[in-house]
């Protein structure tokens, strides 16, 4: 137990490793053993966190539970872990939604182990991104999470999977580019990588000194694009969205579920922990810009998903009208650094993070109930189902109105808190959103009506093909989610706590 | 006295080479486990070396030094540093597991033996060789015994065309090298009074101080004989425009060949090239460095656009190594801690590397008796073991962070960015490029449905195969995993380049 108090955060990274090795000597046929170990084994991150979550001081300022190690002395990179409120509440996100998403996965028969082991791979990239306080070690896990992504989606993806995870790969791989060449300018300008230390030094510089034989404000304005587009991409704000819909739409469900949970806060994250803080100066300047991206991924996001016909696709395209929210909360924070406003609009988008987590992986995961049971996507072939399954149909408009953002549930309260903030900051932009959020309920109701309400079709009443009820696992998957949502709607304190004291604290 | 490991590594695949020759051809098992003995003897003695490299004297470790032809200033004398260390432990991988995949290799075992081991046993002289005589007379060592290996045991449709077109452009760039060799030879005798082709003698301050008069012109002695000199060897490391023997030569040799052959023999390029070109002419490598970074960019950028056009499988590996060995090159280059640490580990990472892709893609093709990525497909159901290491291989090979290649690229990169910026923006084009080719291979032949004519046909390989892979794809990720394990070493080496280039 001492061990694992004083190295926390690294249990916590690494477990989801040593589960996969576990697997892989688990006999490929002995699929129940497969899942199980997988289920119980994420479930220890889980608990893990908590116990992270429960120790947290959100009163001190800086990172807690630091581990340093050395790992590349050559170019003065070392293994730097430490959590503050914001990493914190996004590895309580992830190790939330990994269980449930491989509680999901048991419908998977295909390749079980290998699906398992690719799923626990997962977890530590996505985790290693959120815990890094080096950039090379950040850009190393950054990296790493994208080839499980790519072979969940290769391997286990619907029909147009080659293509859909060829384009995710290549997109983001292209994308990273530029922040990697900028993370190796950053190496060889100071010398070092970590990421604390890099953000006084490189904010400090100002425009007498001369890199490269460029000015330094040239250098950082090239640097500074090169780190938002890599981020931009993965968030993903429009217009290099257009990965998002063909990857989620061919990802087998759990996939969907992290994609959306998980991989877009990456980029979110990215924002918050690299841009603002080390280029003060210029999100300032181009904060506008960001803003303008930002409202036309929500209006684009928001028509996009209203255009569909395909259910999976209307959630994916509502993912990136829920990510654009974030981005506006995050270019008005940079446009009045230090404001109350800004502060309120930081702390919308830490929780909208959080809450489109949740909500999304739920989306998603009705999405593929049905798509399970009915083998169709197709929004014109369902109709009038709310009879047929009527739980099913209940949890679907409950996580439904959490995505639209009704009072009471969590949609509301951060969608809420980044308006509040960018109205006295950015007014017009803000009022330009509210167009998308309007559109927001257009889609998302008629999501519902065409999936539960109208006539039905009797396609799906009689036969071999009457639509069962959603399961007692299926159920199990949503519950916690659910809870989630409804708490943080009725009593967001818990989490705001630790997301403000951060958001105060960092900016 | 000090036990002579590296005489005895150097000698071990020679003296096989002899015993195997000598035995019953008939025998095939006796001449294979004599193989495996030898191989394992070889890769035990190099792990050996290099875990008792001390790093904190550094230097040339294991010195050997015997008088040989003492009037003309030969002595055979080895040593290794640093750089040498890991390659050496490589060149122990390599014929380890190009020993254990060749096992059914049924036509005439013992002479494809007796020429492999001729060949391990001159890379490892030239790695370990502190004599410049020494080192050429390996080189040609390790060079002489491809062109019979390529041509009897080939692809038949290309064997003859390859080994002729690789045997003539190695030769000529060794030529070149020879040349250049002689004349720092005269160089240092007329500096210093003594002749000799002790490298660690002529390294010294001054001895290749002059100045070459042609046409009129007084050339300094070192910017003069740079080029001749490292472009001879670098054609070995398939640097542009001289790289087109090696695409050729790698598909038409046997597996394990091809192994050597991209896993060892264009390290022995590159390291001759740093050897001697950089380490003896340092004033000619601060000369000329933008031309080879210019070459080297272009091996780096265009290795990898043709790379991707490919439809042969092992074409696709053959033009990726132009590209990865364009990365050392360009870290040499540089002339700068950063560069040349990440090319000493460029060196050992894309050696394994490499050595695993041909090995996987040998086995695809001994059952499927094809490479055209259009005929192939779904491999991975019946070779999951061949398709999970191609796979690993293929994201080292993209620099994907957690194993070997990005550890060892990253700081390429990082030492261009601090001499050419623009250099490093360009050559990153590359790291999509790959990702690109590799994913779009793994998907055409392992993924997809198995062609008909396959069912039933693909045998699953054998442990020994196993080993040999799982050996391979271990060391990557331990490098990536911990690149302690051998930046520290591969940085002491660094550490004496640039004090002969006047740095640190």
């Amino acid at each position: 137990m001492d061990f694992i108090s004083t190295h926390l955060l690294t249990t916590i990274l690494f477990f989801p490793v040593l589960a996969a090795l576990a697997i892989l000597f688990i006999p490929g046929d002995q699929v129940k053993a497969i899942r199980w170990t997988a289920l119980l084994s994420s479930l220890v991150p889980f608990g893990l966190s908590i116990w992270l979550w429960l120790a947290f001081n959100p009163n001190i300022a800086g990172f807690q539970f630091q581990e340093q190690y050395l790992w590349y002395e050559a170019i003065n990179s070392t293994f730097h872990l430490g959590v503050d409120g914001l990493s914190l509440t996004m590895v309580l996100l992830t190790t939330l939604l990994t269980p449930l998403a491989i509680l999901a996965s048991f419908s998977i028969s295909d390749k079980v182990k290998a699906y398992m082991i690719l799923f626990l791979l997962l977890e530590t990239g996505m985790l290693g991104v959120f815990l890094a306080l080096d950039l090379l070690i950040f850009f190393v896990f950054w990296e790493i999470g994208l080839v499980p992504m790519y072979f969940l989606i290769n391997q286990w993806g619907s029909a147009n999977r080659n293509y859909a995870s060829l384009k995710f790969f290549i997109y983001t791989m292209a994308g990273s580019l530029g922040l990697l060449l900028a993370i190796q300018m950053l190496g060889v300008l100071f010398q070092t990588y970590d990421i604390v230390t890099l953000a006084e030094r490189w904010a400090e510089l100002d425009g007498s000194t001369v890199m490269l034989g460029l000015s330094t404000g040239t250098v950082k304005m090239v640097a500074f694009w090169a780190f938002v587009i890599a981020f931009a991409i993965k968030v993903p704000v429009w217009p290099f969205h257009t990965w998002l819909p063909d990857a989620h739409t061919e990802a087998p469900t759990a996939g969907s579920m992290i994609l959306a949970g998980v991989l877009l806060k990456l980029g979110a994250y990215g924002f918050l922990r690299l841009v603002l803080p080390f280029y003060p100066a210029e999100s300032a300047q181009f904060a506008g810009v960001l803003a303008f991206l930002a409202v036309m991924a929500i209006i684009f996001g928001a028509f996009g998903a209203y255009g569909q016909t395909d259910f999976k696709r209307l959630v994916a395209y509502s993912s990136i009208n829920h990510m654009g929210f974030v981005l506006l909360g995050i270019a008005a924070a940079a446009k009045a650094a230090g404001t109350l406003d800004a502060t309120i609009a930081l702390n919308g988008a830490v929780l909208q993070m959080f809450n489109h987590g949740l909500s999304a992986a739920g989306m998603f995961f009705l999405v593929g109930v049905i798509y399970e049971r009915t083998h169709t996507r197709d929004l014109r072939q369902f109709g009038g189902l709310f009879p047929l399954v009527p739980v099913y149909g209940t949890i679907l408009i409950f996580v439904s109105m959490a995505s639209l953002g009704l009072p009471g549930l969590n949609g509301f309260v951060s969608e809420f808190m980044i308006v509040r903030g960018s109205w006295a900051i950015l007014p017009v932009f803000t009022a330009l959103a509210m167009l998308g959020l309007l559109m927001t309920g257009a889609y998302i109701l008629k999501g519902i009506k065409d999936v539960l309400h109208g006539p039905l079709n009797e396609h799906w009443a009689h036969g071999e093909h009457r639509l069962t009820e959603i399961n007692i696992r299926e159920i199990l998957v949503m519950v916690p989610l659910m809870i989630l949502i409804l708490v943080i709607g009725i009593w967001p304190m818990w989490i705001l706590d630790v997301i403000n004291k951060a958001m105060m604290m960092l900016f | 006295m000090q036990f002579p490991i590296l005489s005895v590594i150097v000698f071990t695949p020679l003296v096989a080479s002899l015993i195997i020759f000598l035995m019953n051809g008939e025998r095939k098992n006796e001449i294979r486990v004599t193989a495996l003995a030898a191989a394992v003897f070889a890769l035990l003695l190099s792990v050996w070396v290099y875990f008792s490299y001390d790093q904190s004297v550094a230097g040339y470790q294991f010195l050997e030094k015997y008088d040989w032809l003492p009037v003309l200033g030969i002595s055979y004398h080895v040593g290794v540093d640093g750089i040498s260390t890991p390659l050496v432990l490589l060149t122990g991988l390599v014929m380890f597991t190009g020993v254990l995949i060749s096992w059914n290799i049924d036509d005439r075992p013992r002479e494809f033996f007796a020429f492999l081991f001729l060949l391990a046993g001159g890379v490892f002289g030239v790695f370990v060789a502190l004599d410049l005589f020494m080192l050429f007379f390996f080189y040609e060592i390790a060079v002489f015994p491809m062109y019979l290996l390529i041509a009897i045991w080939g692809w038949k449709q290309t064997r003859e065309y390859a080994a002729m077109k690789l045997t003539l452009y190695l030769f000529l760039g060794s030529v070149f090298a020879l040349v250049g060799a002689l004349a720092m030879y005269w160089q240092v005798g007329q500096n210093t009074g003594v002749f000799t082709f002790d490298m660690l003698q002529m390294e010294k301050a001054g001895a290749m101080a002059g100045m070459v008069e042609i046409f009129g012109l007084a050339i300094p002695f070192q910017v003069f004989w740079f080029l001749p000199v490292f472009l001879g060897f670098a054609i070995l490391g398939g640097i542009f425009p001289f790289h087109n023997w090696s695409p050729d030569g790698h598909v038409a040799a046997p597996t394990a060949v091809s192994m050597f052959h991209a896993g060892v023999l264009m390290k022995l390029g590159a390291f001759a090239a740093l050897r001697v070109g950089i380490m003896l002419l340092p004033e000619g490598a601060v000369y000329w460095k933008y031309l080879i970074l210019g070459l080297a960019l272009v091996n780096v950028v265009y290795g990898a656009f043709i790379a991707m056009i490919q439809t042969d499988f092992k074409y696709i590996i053959g033009f990726s190594s132009v590209s990865h060995m364009g990365l050392v090159m360009l870290g040499f280059a540089t002339l700068n801690r950063e560069g040349m640490v990440g090319a000493g580990l460029q060196m050992f990472s894309h050696g394994v590397m490499t050595a695993l892709f041909f090995a996987a893609v040998g086995m695809v093709y001994d059952r499927a008796h094809t490479r055209q990525l259009p005929e192939l497909g779904g491999m991975v159901k019946a070779l999951p073991w061949v398709a999970i290491s191609f796979i690993i291989g293929g994201l080292v090979s993209m620099g994907m962070p957690g194993l070997s290649g990005f550890v060892a690229e990253f700081p390429i990169f990082m030492g261009v960015w601090k001499d050419q910026w623009l250099v490093a923006v360009i050559a990153s084009i590359s790291i999509v490029i790959t990702a690109g080719y590799v994913l779009i291979a793994v998907r055409r032949v392992f993924f997809g449905d198995m062609p008909a004519q396959f069912e039933g046909h693909i045998t699953p390989i054998s442990v020994l195969d196993k080993i040999a892979l799982g050996t391979l794809c271990l060391v990557m990720f331990a490098l990536g995993m911990f690149p302690s394990l051998m930046a520290p070493l591969v940085e002491l080496g660094v550490m004496n380049v640039l004090r002969l280039l006047g740095g640190a």
